[in-house]
């Protein structure tokens, strides 16, 4: 770079351009000076305003420039091995088969459906994970803070083997060691019948409804809005009266109470389907899958390490006064946590816990390894390899991971913003 | 008048303090600490018993398997297929030349374990606080290394080192050399970034963030999968770089941005006197930077940066989805060795690996938290 120190005058009328007194001319009109005068006129180089904008320019020209260079030589190289251009994959047949999908697919749909499948797929890990560590990494996070100093040390223990060794070995290990080494489909594990375990899967009842299921769902969701609005009105007393309300008690009784009631009520409409023995296989009830069941499990351990860390760093932090006036209002350990460290913790918790989510849905692109249909899997695996149209489906499927990102950062930022401390 | 004389000493009177009695057992010593920490109240005494329970359930099966039922020695699979309730470290033992080189000529592993000793001292002299002259340990590391390491490990034929085709190479060097191939050239590229993202200048920190936003939020299987596939595409047809160099290439610009994002803080956490300072002295930006900030920033994020590179030592793990032979890959490889083939060989060579990555990764953190403790040591009053 030519930004030397030494104050370097370009030749040419640059002195001029500035408006200032030349250097020259304040030297010959002075002569008698001791001093020569400093030249209240920057040259071109030395302008901090100049500089920026030529490396602006240079920075510009240059990715312009590779880019040009990037997409020329992909053309050149796509049309030389006949690869596709255009997205008109999107609606060709597949022509091949997925073993977990949501929606219905069959090898006779389109790459486009395709696509929907491992996006599917991968958002029901996405899910299953982030619900399953949020409670298990605060547990562990809470628990290695514990007096209790066995609960505190396997707690430790726990976080040390998770953080430190990597996600896809312990995904190996759950698939191949673990969940393969479970008895083949005929000698499968049953529980009383109704709950199946092999090394294809585990297999579940399958709810098959009959008229009259409907009047559950409608009981469930009042059930449910009841319980929400009796929390409102215990809080809303407890406030102005003081008068604490067994709100646990009746939310639990109203929203699994009134779906029971309305099952009795129309005549037991749930019949369940269940798994039985047929052969070298088991039919009915709904297999989930140890694909999937190794990667949600590997998952959701992996990641309550780091979050358990997050939390216990986000209750450090909160002022020791706090828990302590706390126990001076006579709360015990549990409530002081639950209804004052936590809250204050969770405004540190939040961010990094946030992209602990990510990190999951990221993560679930291991899925390559043990054959869980994601979308890495089925879109940057098979279709690609069948497509061979690289450049179109990594654009797709990198879109896909990068627009969850924005979102979740999006969505992050505008809470950070009503979360932030509202100071005077 | 009862007027005693004073010599006389009054017999209910002490005249020496007694003895402090001791304690209540309950309160001193271990029962004490058992009662502070493990019977504190009815629950955490209930805990204390189950957990106890379930260590005595768990740990002695677990020692058993890896110590007293293991095969430890054996020369092939049958001796390990009979013993199935323990560890078949025989297996391991076996193959430990292919889990360390991979394939690579027996005649030229020396210069594997040559490049190893060197990278090791070198890594020692740059992390060891007390080490003199820890600017030369740089300077060979991040500039000398590399080039010894390509040259000894591809091999020169000028130099009577014949060429060893990047097919052949596996195992832990090949993880290793991932890894660190990804921490030396992504530092100076986070660098850049992150002093891009800082810039004064609207094009520059656009064209920073987007890099580093796009890199942080796409898995780094998919940027595997871009260096892999697209590369290729996006070079001129006669470069078709190596296939060990596309991942490589792959790792490099990921680790870069989550290095940004690291050196990015240690840039933030400079006092703004000393820019001002800097400036006033005289110095340009490249001076500036070179001779007052980046120095004071990067020993800031050096936990950062040890951090960085546990991840992506564990992250390495991936490179296999694009055909790399890393450790782990060589040892799924190794288990399907059809004269080992068994029940114990698939958990036995999971538990070395986890050993192995655990072992790195704990002492890793552990520098990286004594390097925290000990940087903050300054900063306290």
């Amino acid at each position: 770079m030519s930004d030397g120190g030494e104050p370097a005058i370009i030749a040419g009328p640059a002195p001029l351009l500035h408006g200032g007194v030349p250097f020259d001319a304040a030297n010959l009109t002075g002569g008698a000076m001791a001093r020569a005068p400093q030249p209240d006129a920057t040259s071109l180089v030395n302008d901090p305003r100049a500089r920026g904008y030529t490396y602006q320019i240079l920075l510009v020209a240059a990715l312009i420039g590779l880019v040009w260079s990037v997409s020329h030589n992909a053309y050149v190289n796509m049309q030389a091995r006949g690869i596709p251009m255009g997205f008109g994959f999107w609606d060709q047949t597949a022509g091949f088969d997925i073993n977990q999908t949501l929606i219905p697919y069959s090898s006779l749909s389109t790459y486009g459906r395709a696509f929907w499948v491992g996006l599917l797929n991968t958002a029901l890990v996405g899910a299953l994970g982030i619900a399953l560590a949020t409670p298990l990494g605060f547990a562990i996070g809470v628990a290695r803070l514990s007096p209790n100093w066995i609960l505190a040390k396997i707690a430790m223990v726990y976080v040390e083997i998770m953080r430190n060794t990597p996600l896809l070995l312990q995904l190996l290990f759950w698939y191949n060691a673990v969940l393969k080494a479970l008895p083949n489909p005929r000698e499968s594990i049953s529980l009383h019948g109704v709950v199946w375990l092999n090394n294809r899967g585990l297999y579940v009842p399958h709810p098959q409804f009959a008229a009259g299921a409907e009047w559950i769902g409608v009981a469930l969701v009042m059930g449910v809005a009841g319980a929400v609005g009796f929390r409102f009105w215990a809080r809303r007393r407890q406030e102005l009266t003081g008068q604490p309300a067994p709100v646990g008690a009746v939310a639990t009784l109203l929203s699994l109470g009134l779906p029971a009631l309305a099952y009795f009520a129309a005549g037991r409409p749930i019949d369940f389907d269940l798994a039985k023995a047929a052969g070298y296989n088991l039919s009915g009830g709904v297999p989930i899958r140890i694909e999937l069941a190794a990667l949600v499990f590997g998952l959701v351990t992996y990641t309550a390490g780091f979050i358990a860390e997050i939390v216990r760093a986000g209750v450090l932090a909160v002022s020791h006064g706090q828990s302590e006036a706390a126990g001076a209002l006579g709360l015990h350990r549990g409530l002081t946590m639950r209804l004052v460290v936590i809250p204050q913790a969770m405004r540190l918790i939040t961010p990094p816990l946030t992209s602990q989510y990510l990190n999951i849905v990221k993560n679930s692109s291991l899925a390559v390894f043990i054959g869980y249909p994601d979308l890495v899997q089925i879109f940057a695996g098979t279709v690609l390899n069948q497509t061979q149209a690289a450049v179109q489906v990594m654009a797709i499927t990198m879109g896909v991971y990068l627009t969850i990102s924005l979102a979740v950062a999006f969505a992050l930022n505008l809470y950070n913003a009503r979360q932030a401390l509202k100071e005077r | 008048m009862i007027d005693a004389p004073a010599h006389v000493p009054l017999a209910y009177l002490r005249a020496a303090p007694e003895p402090a009695l001791p304690a209540p057992i309950f309160s001193r010593g271990a029962l004490a600490w058992m009662r502070e920490n493990l019977f504190s109240s009815w629950i955490s005494g209930a805990l204390t018993l189950i957990l106890l329970a379930l260590c005595l359930w768990l740990i002695p099966p677990l020692v058993a398997w890896a110590t007293i039922d293991a095969v430890w020695s054996a020369p092939d699979g049958a001796l390990c297929r009979a013993h199935q309730d323990g560890a078949c470290w025989a297996f391991i033992a076996k193959k430990m030349d292919y889990f360390r080189y991979g394939s690579y000529p027996q005649s030229e592993r020396w210069r594997v374990d040559l490049t190893e000793i060197v990278g090791a001292i070198l890594i020692v002299w740059l992390l060891w606080p007390r080490a003199r002259r820890r600017d030369i340990g740089a300077g060979l590391f991040f500039v000398g290394f590399p080039i010894l390491a390509f040259v000894l490990l591809r091999g020169a034929p000028p130099l009577g080192l014949p060429v060893v085709d990047t097919v052949l190479w596996g195992g832990i060097f090949v993880s290793l050399l991932t890894a660190l191939v990804g921490i030396v050239f992504s530092l100076p590229l986070g660098v850049l970034l992150a002093l891009g993202r800082r810039s004064s200048l609207p094009v520059v920190r656009l064209a920073s963030v987007i890099y580093i936003e796009f890199v942080r939020g796409v898995p780094f299987i998919t940027v595997l999968f871009m260096a892999n596939f697209m590369l290729p595409l996006f070079l001129p047809e006669d470069w078709t770089p190596d296939r060990l160099l596309r991942p490589l290439i792959g790792t490099v610009l990921f680790a870069a941005a989550y290095m940004a994002e690291e050196v990015r803080g240690g840039l933030q956490s400079i006092n703004k006197g000393q820019f001002e300072g800097a400036m006033a002295l005289g110095l340009n930006f490249s001076r500036m930077m070179g001779l007052v900030i980046l120095p004071q920033a990067l020993t800031l994020v050096i936990p950062g940066i040890v951090n960085n590179f546990i991840g992506l030592f564990k992250d390495t793990t991936l490179v296999s989805v694009v055909g790399l032979l890393d450790f782990l890959a060589t040892i799924e490889n190794a288990a399907k060795d059809t004269a080992w083939i068994g029940p114990t060989i698939a958990p036995t060579g999971y538990a070395f690996a986890a050993l192995f990555y655990f072992v790195f990764c704990f002492a890793m953190s552990r520098y990286q938290a004594f390097m925290e403790r000990r940087l903050a040591a300054g900063r306290r009053r």
